[in-house]
């Protein structure tokens, strides 16, 4: 989203270069606004962004557009001041004349979030009429939320013009906004703004109608009021919907990391403590592939999870194959020694990743298709956890149906379920054991590549998931799948309405004593699998 | 300051127990190796941790540390005597400090100790440094409510760091709401302790203060940013105060960025997050919110640029950050030495008399010094998150703030001083005037 707006905001700059050349210089009370950007004072930044705005210049939103991305650069020396172009062409902000290069002794003027606020109400003010339909939509927005008198005859004239339905909602928006808080508006025009507002509906038409003060006429109060009390019942109900998905977003993280352990512990009856860290190699192989991508290839660097998904799975799976072979073969049947060995080895990898990585966390970037949210309603749905959502269920149906139907999956269930008949059947069942394990380490990295784009990239990744993937695979029901995603979104619902309810802490306290009790009940967690297998 | 997950907590007494020891015997071989002991050195303790949870932030410390014993070994050691480094790994395992202290002290024989981060970790080696009388000279901003004999504070107080922090909001931002979050453990509890009693002070009504807690490590944070949002949405300038603790941080900051939580809607000023967490983030969605530290790396002074150079060169890595907590080493470091050469002597007690009064230079081009309450004098500045991972420092603080040992703002210790000059007390209550003493 963002990168396309200052596309849209360059190309709209460069258009308005053009026109600024053509135009003469001229001296006045434009030219002293600019020279204040020199100042490197806040508040004369702030009288600055103001008087250009109101000016009617044509640089007013050249000028404006660079401050708000760092390309407006000021000496303070010689107090000039200039705008430098996308395309690293720059002019004299108060001319409007090209010029060769920018000293070395200017710098970028300043801003703090009180300075952003006007720049964007005054980017708003400038592009009501822009022929670009999102810019219009953009700054439509920005004269809602800044809703100043002035803006009112700017936001009328563009109504009036405007032909786009979602810019008109949008712009008619910010009139009610701005008459709401006029103090000279009239009360049939308030109570029209209040209504306006209130089809609105969400927390930010919330705020503005909390925020209009006492100073309001009874009728308008009282219908502010009401407004406010049909908004938070509306927004109530929204609410629930919003634990429901956060609790589903939360459960697909609780799944994907637990879905390798559903087979090493699950299906094979490991206690593999090393589970974490297969995670976090993983997270570190999206690490360096997006590196050698960040360095060699910058284009490719949305494809980079796409590369990274397969890369994980190789590395993760061959480290899996490398324990199993020599060190988790030799301890099958001694839980103890196994629990001890794969914890001794979890802090053998994470340190060392310490050692090769160093100790700091590592930046995992989003692509752009991963970052950023929408609205479905009145409830924010995040891309970068939607994605994860559907990765998680899609490697869920392949592992299912990896094991359901490939030869591999007809071995390894063979083997689970009656090691010496499928040994006497010709399965040769330690190759079987150490891909098994394999397959769940493998399956464990592709965990890291996509809790690399919500987490930590750090060597104490694996820790934070070890004890919940442990949770999901023993509530679920040992050694079986659907278990695992059952229990996963049973745990991360059930904890996303607690949450609010109980707090972060008490909320994950509470999950635990849940699952204890449950336990005490059903030993074998939700769904048992019953016959020979168990005793084997 | 930060301490490591809950998990690890459980952890430690059993794994650690075990495997600790194997890890840190590695890693000690490899620093005493380095470092032979000779007779006309005077030695340095380094208590840092360098594997498990903490390394994080810890293994800049102690490379601050060589840094800063390379420098004065340059400049001809001190005393007419070269500094050591003795090195030690505490792995983030609490108890382990305690044994790694002890052995610093009375099998190496070390003259002063620097380390520590996490508050726990403090207490936890407060018992030896008493019982053995040496100095620990502690740099990390912590929640106070302390001051010790043998323990030299140089990190911030809550009032040189959380409360210019809010001061500022309510200035300069108009913030009218606030929320504070922070992680479940003592220092996020007691600051927060300590600024609902002073917003309330100042006139902020009850509902309008959003306090909530998270466990270690919380990675989940969409539930919490939702309930931000709406909090914001009551029609008052709304901010987040952070005492979210060190890695926590990264997927809150994600979380806001992609739910459009920009900074000129509702700013974070954040107490824990300093120029290496950024390191592991993409800073462009977070522009404009705010950490508060007594140091910033992006400070220009000359005593800045050239501690950023030299250290730089130091580490071989020209991309290496500087943070408030090295900054701290420094200061803490440099009064050593010259406590250390006022008297003559590397002899706790002589020293410990001589630090109160002693001065040293910032590297944000002020004079800290070393108050009887062995806290020090420090500025405070509001930094704002640039797109390249640094600070645009805002606001400062006109001077020096002095730390108090003891907040103002709580009953419980508000008549509180420590005095090490005058009442030879840490704890003294003003109005009864007597010396608690160390049962409290």
């Amino acid at each position: 989203m963002p990168s396309k707006l200052t596309a849209r905001l360059a190309s709209l700059v460069l258009s308005l270069f053009l026109i600024a050349f053509a135009l003469p210089a001229f001296a006045g009370p434009f030219e002293d606004a600019v020279a204040k950007f020199a100042n490197d004072d806040f508040s004369d930044t702030d009288e600055a962004i103001g008087a250009i705005a109101s000016s009617g210049n044509k640089l007013a939103f050249p000028i404006i557009s660079a401050l708000q991305d760092d390309r407006l650069m000021a000496d303070p020396d010689t107090k000039k001041v200039y705008v430098t172009g996308t395309d690293g062409k720059s002019i004299d902000a108060a001319t409007g004349e090209p010029v060769a290069s920018v000293p070395d002794s200017a710098s970028a003027v300043r801003l703090n979030n009180r300075l952003r606020r006007s720049v964007d109400a005054a980017i708003g003010s400038l592009t009501l009429q822009s022929p670009d339909l999102g810019a219009r939509l953009q700054a439509a927005q920005s004269v809602f939320k800044s809703h100043e008198e002035t803006a009112l005859e700017p936001v009328e004239s563009a109504l009036a013009k405007e032909t786009n339905k979602s810019v008109k909602a949008a712009l008619g928006d910010a009139r009610a906004a701005i008459l709401l808080f006029k103090s000279d508006a009239t009360e049939v025009q308030k109570l029209e703004a209040v209504a306006t507002i209130k089809a609105r509906g969400d927390q930010e038409a919330l705020a503005l109608l909390s925020d209009i003060g006492t100073d309001q006429p009874a009728s308008v109060a009282k219908a502010a009021t009401s407004a406010i009390g049909s908004i938070q019942n509306s927004l109530a109900v929204w609410s629930t919907v919003q634990n429901a998905w956060y609790g589903l977003s939360l459960g697909s993280v609780l799944l994907l990391a637990a879905i390798g352990l559903a087979i090493t512990f699950g299906v094979m009856g490991v206690i593999n403590m090393a589970h974490g860290e297969m995670v976090m190699i993983g997270a570190y192989t999206t690490f360096v592939v997006q590196e050698v991508i960040r360095t060699r290839y910058p284009a490719l660097f949305d494809y980079s999870l796409l590369i990274a998904v397969p890369l994980a799975f190789l590395v993760a799976g061959a480290i899996g194959v490398l324990i199993e072979r020599s060190i988790i073969r030799f301890l099958y049947g001694r839980p103890l020694e196994t629990l001890l060995a794969t914890w001794g080895l979890s802090l053998v990898l994470q340190q060392a990743v310490r050692t090769m990585f160093g100790p700091t966390n590592r930046e995992v970037g989003n692509p752009s298709w991963m970052s950023g949210a929408f609205e479905l309603g009145q409830i924010t749905i995040t891309y970068n956890r939607l994605w994860i959502l559907c990765f998680t269920l899609a490697v869920f149906v392949i592992l299912l149906a990896m094991l359901r139907y490939t030869a591999l999956g007809l071995e390894m269930r063979a083997v689970t379920q009656n090691r010496r008949m499928a040994a006497s059947m010709g399965i040769a069942t330690s190759r079987v054991d150490a891909l098994t394990f394999g397959l769940g380490s493998g399956i464990a990295g592709i965990a890291g590549v996509a809790l690399s784009q919500i987490d930590n990239v750090s060597p104490n990744l694996g820790q934070s998931y070890i004890i919940d993937s442990f949770m999901v695979v023993v509530f679920g029901g040992v050694g079986n799948l659907w278990g695992t995603l059952v229990g996963a979104f049973t745990l991360g619902i059930a904890n996303k309405f607690l949450e609010p309810v109980a707090g972060a802490v008490l909320g994950k306290i509470a999950i635990l004593v849940l699952i204890i009790l449950f336990i005490q009940k059903r030993p074998r967690g939700l769904f048992a699998l019953k016959g020979r297998a168990v005793e084997a | 300051m930060p301490t490591k997950s809950i998990h690890d907590i459980a952890a430690s007494f059993s794994r650690r127990g075990v495997l600790a020891a194997t890890t840190g015997l590695l890693l000690g071989l490899a620093s005493i190796s380095g470092a032979k002991a000779a007779d006309d050195t005077i030695k340095v303790g380094v208590l840092h941790s360098l594997s498990g949870t903490m390394a994080i932030s810890e293994t800049t410390l102690k490379d601050t540390i060589l840094f800063l014993i390379d420098e004065q070994n340059k400049k001809g050691g001190l005393l007419g005597k070269k500094l050591e480094a003795v090195v030690v790994d505490p792995a983030s395992n609490w108890p382990l400090f305690a044994e790694k202290a002890r052995e610093l002290i009375t099998k190496d024989k070390v003259s002063v100790v620097f380390g520590c981060w996490t508050s726990v970790s403090r207490k936890s080696v407060l018992p030896v440094f008493k019982e053995l009388n040496n100095i620990l000279f502690y740099p990390v901003q912590y929640e106070g409510e302390e001051s010790e004999r043998n323990v030299f504070y140089t990190g911030a107080a809550p009032n040189q760091q959380a409360i210019p922090a809010v001061d500022y909001l309510m200035k300069e931002e108009k913030v009218k709401r606030w929320v504070l979050a922070g992680t479940d453990y003592v220092y996020p509890r007691t600051t927060n302790k300590i600024l609902e009693a002073y917003l309330k002070s100042k006139g902020v009504a009850q509902e309008d203060i959003m306090i909530n807690y998270t466990p270690f490590g919380h990675s989940d944070w969409q539930t919490i940013v939702a309930d931000i949002k709406k909090f914001g949405s009551a029609g008052k300038k709304t901010a987040v105060v952070s005492t979210i603790n060190g890695d926590a941080n990264v997927p809150f900051y994600k979380e806001l960025g992609n739910q459009g939580i920009k900074a000129k809607d509702i700013p974070v000023v954040a107490f824990s997050v300093g120029e290496e967490e950024l390191a592991g983030i993409d800073t462009k969605p977070l522009v404009g919110h705010l950490a508060a530290w007594n140091y910033f790396e992006s400070i220009k002074t000359p005593a800045n640029e050239k501690f950023i150079k030299d250290w730089q060169a130091y580490t071989k890595n020209p991309k290496r950050t500087t943070n408030d907590p090295m900054e701290a080493h420094v200061i803490g470091f440099n009064m050593w030495v010259k406590a250390v050469e006022k008297v003559k002597s590397t002899d706790p007690d002589k020293v410990i008399d001589a630090l109160p009064g002693i001065e040293a230079p910032n590297l944000t081009g002020g004079v800290s010094k070393m108050l009887p309450n062995h806290h020090i004098t420090k500025p405070v500045f509001i930094g704002e998150i640039k797109g390249n991972g640094q600070f645009d420092v805002v606001w400062k603080t006109p001077g020096l703030v002095a730390g108090d040992a003891w907040s103002k703002e709580l009953d419980g210790s508000k008549d509180l001083i420590g005095d090490w000059v005058g009442k030879k007390c840490g704890n003294f209550n003003t109005k009864t005037n007597k010396c608690l003493g160390s049962g409290s």
